[in-house]
């Protein structure tokens, strides 16, 4: 059965229904509503690398649903650190399980996976390839805030080479129509198959090290952690980082509806100054983790999310 | 130049493999993917940089006693899609072998993308690479969706 391992495994209209069932789906995210959906599922979390948001808002999204979670538990005492193949491993919990949501160190583990088993496999993040399911609740974030996804001016800054979470938001945007701006200093930018890839697909792209003088005309900014392993000192680190942070102070000419987002965990390129303005989205985004995983465990197990939730038009 | 002096710059094989038409320098990759090197046995002729109507240079490989089967063909594919193969019995080509690469090559050449899943040997699936186009050669990995280094991928084959 087919899972989700990139956002090509959707079409546009596939992601835009995705998000209108998320979008009902959420007083059963907020706990508000019981909604049994998935009663009898069982979702089986592989995440061979530590995960917090992700592997935390899978379990929140199944169990919300009424459904069950098995875990592989820590890699250092669970039988992979006997050797054991991702080939072997997936057989197994292919057997245990209705559906699977993996993260693993190494690139194109999703797809091995999906070819491995019969359950689907949503992909929670494949070394720097993808992680499809941070996309569907970026999107989904910048729906709620705007409305639309069509043609938005998105500024995406920090860490933009090694940053899986980019890479597949600005293909997903590319599809929409949006205008990219990726801001980033030259040791961390987009990779260049990437941008032409992007290109090929009709993108709008701009590469800046400039992410201040990219702000005034974006609708969203999508912030990420440069990571100070990145650079050989210290002190290049220090230098390169300051130029991509963000202070409540940086935000006087903005649009107004501007978003600023983040996939988290932040450091301090976004100031804790930024929290109470208008513009923070990066919480509301960290939850949407759960209705978006909601909607789309629902979807590959084939259960219909249903039109009116509890009683509302 | 013609073509007959071409090919009379080696002699005639009685029985083996020509491989005309390979890109000109290409010759010596070739042999490598074929596996063919100080340690066989069999009588090899090769010619570099010689003209061609069709390519303007192009070399030429000649290998006695030896037939190329399908599996090799995927390999020279790899590096000379637009190749001529003949198989030489008698004197006589007895086969002509057309090269083709298909949408997808399976399990002759690894990944050269070093943190691609495959690189773990004790993992089962078979090795496969999309075929994007013949025109230049472009290469990307079913799993991991990396384009393929062209240059590293004959020290990948299997």
């Amino acid at each position: 059965m087919p899972g989700l391992i990139t956002m090509d495994d959707l079409t546009n209209d596939e992601i835009l229904q995705v998000l209108n069932d998320a979008e009902r789906l959420l007083p059963v995210a907020r706990g508000e509503l019981y909604l049994p959906l998935l009663q009898g599922k069982i979702l089986g979390n592989l995440f061979f690398e530590p995960s917090t948001r992700t592997r935390m808002s899978f379990e929140t999204a199944m169990k919300r649903l009424g459904g069950d979670v098995v875990n592989l538990g820590d890699v250092n005492t669970s039988s992979v650190v006997k050797g054991e193949t991702l080939f072997d491993t997936v057989q197994m919990v292919d057997g245990y399980t209705d559906i699977i949501a993996m993260r693993h160190p190494r690139q194109g583990a999703a797809q091995y996976a999906q070819d491995a088993a019969r359950v689907p496999i949503l992909n929670g993040g494949d070394g720097a390839g993808h992680h499809p399911t941070q996309t569907m609740l970026d999107l989904f974030t910048i729906r709620q805030a705007h409305g639309r996804l069509e043609g938005l001016n998105v500024v995406l800054a920090g860490d933009l080479r090694y940053g899986r979470t980019v890479h597949s938001l600005s293909h997903a945007l590319t599809r929409f129509g949006c205008t990219l701006t990726f801001a980033s200093p030259e040791l961390l930018k987009m990779p260049a198959e990437i941008v032409s890839d992007l290109r090929a697909h009709g993108a709008n792209v701009v590469e800046t090290d400039d992410l201040l003088g990219s702000l005034p005309g974006a609708d969203v900014v999508y912030m990420t952690r440069i990571q100070k392993e990145r650079f050989a000192d210290e002190d290049e680190y220090a230098k390169v980082a300051g130029a991509y942070k963000l202070h409540a102070s940086n935000l006087e000419h903005v649009k107004e509806g501007m978003i600023i987002m983040h996939p988290l965990p932040r450091v301090d390129e976004i100031h804790p100054s930024v929290d109470d303005t208008r513009h923070a989205r990066y919480f509301e985004q960290a939850f949407n983790g759960v209705v978006a995983r909601m909607a789309l465990l629902c979807r590959l197990l084939n259960v219909d999310v249903p039109a009116n939730i509890g009683g509302e038009a | 130049m013609s073509q007959e002096h071409n090919m009379r710059r080696v002699t005639a094989i009685r029985n083996g493999t020509v491989i005309d038409h390979i890109p000109a320098g290409h010759a010596m990759r070739v042999l490598e993917m074929l596996g063919i090197d100080r340690t066989s046995s069999v009588p090899v002729s090769m010619v570099m940089n010689v003209p061609s109507k069709k390519m303007g240079t192009k070399d030429i490989i000649k290998v006695e006693d030896r037939e190329l089967n399908q599996d090799e063909l995927s390999r020279l594919a790899l590096v000379a899609p637009d190749a001529h193969v003949a198989i030489i019995r008698a004197y006589s080509v007895a086969e002509k072998m057309t090269i083709e690469l298909g949408n997808e090559v399976k399990n002759v050449v690894r990944c050269t993308f070093s943190n691609c899943i495959t690189t773990n040997p004790r993992e089962p699936l078979p090795h496969r690479l999309k075929v994007l186009s013949t025109e230049p050669l472009e290469l990307r990995c079913h799993y991991c969706g990396r384009p393929q280094d062209l240059e590293a991928l004959v020290r990948n084959l299997i």
